[in-house]
């Protein structure tokens, strides 16, 4: 019987490697493969809380949101990579220290 | 073994199993490639708790938009012709020490923790309570997200705009 926790680990697995992406990857891009994979854990934490907690569909409409959030936040930092690639010709994160004093 | 318990088992499998590729892949379009795999992973994952919905989302935006435009992104990053798009990795003990840890405290909690749930609800079509729920009491979070994407579009295209054309 698969059950509440089931879900739970496998978004546990899902947050921890994206972790792992966000922390050890230079590439700024790749970091934001991690960070879409953080966002989905927990989506599926929202859903999996929806369909056996005791509530409603409030869980659902929640991750809907986040849906949003993460296609307007990927956007976003999309193009500051590319300006960033475009006036440093990297796209390394550790290279861009230009605010660095 | 249930036919759903093969089905959860199948799709963690791919899930997690892609999400690693994405993480240690040496290769950028690898790790693209796998983020494909593991957004259908969760998308299936959805499909078995019970959310058509969402599923169909998800598939919809993550993989038919924010896939594309990261892959737009490691594409406009690299000059063509440099055909191995390597990604290094920083912080080769400290990164994994982290998320390693994270990754068993979580477990612990979700493990041991009694959960007050209920009977799982039978699967029902969700599309229209949604519909209802978004048009009802949480219309002006609806609308503030669709101002939130007209910003971020236009905040996008101010942002790659060349200095030289403003």
């Amino acid at each position: 019987m698969i059950t509440l926790p089931h879900y739970l680990v496998v978004s546990a697995a899902l947050f921890s490697l994206g972790m792992l992406g966000i922390l050890t990857r230079r590439n700024a891009v790749n970091v934001l493969m991690g960070v879409e994979l953080v966002l989905n854990s927990a989506n599926l934490n929202l859903v999996a809380f929806s369909r056996f907690g005791p509530g409603n569909l409030g869980g659902q409409l929640f991750a809907v949101f986040v849906i949003v959030i993460a296609a307007a936040e990927v956007a976003v930092a999309l193009a500051i990579v590319l300006t960033l690639y475009r006036l440093r010709r990297t796209p390394n994160l550790d290279e861009a220290d230009i605010l660095k004093g | 073994m249930p036919i759903g318990a093969v089905v959860f088992w199948i799709l963690a499998l791919v899930t997690v199993g892609s999400a690693a590729v994405v993480v240690l892949a040496r290769s950028l379009i690898y790790s693209a490639f796998a983020l494909l795999f593991t957004f259908f992973g969760v998308a299936g994952l959805y499909v078995l708790l019970g959310a058509d919905f969402l599923a169909a989302t998800q598939l919809l935006i993550y993989v038919g938009g924010i896939l594309v435009l990261l892959l737009f992104g490691v594409m406009l990053t690299h000059k063509i012709y440099d055909l191995d798009l390597r990604s290094e990795i920083t912080q080769p003990w400290a990164g994994p020490l982290v998320a390693g840890g994270i990754f068993v405290i979580l477990t612990a909690i979700a493990v041991q923790t009694e959960w007050a749930t209920g009977a799982p609800r039978p699967p029902a079509p969700t599309t229209r309570t949604i519909g209802e729920m978004f048009m009802g009491p949480f219309l002006l979070p609806f609308e503030a997200a669709s101002i939130l994407l007209l910003v971020a579009l236009m905040g996008a295209a101010m942002i790659v705009r060349r200095k030289k054309d403003a």
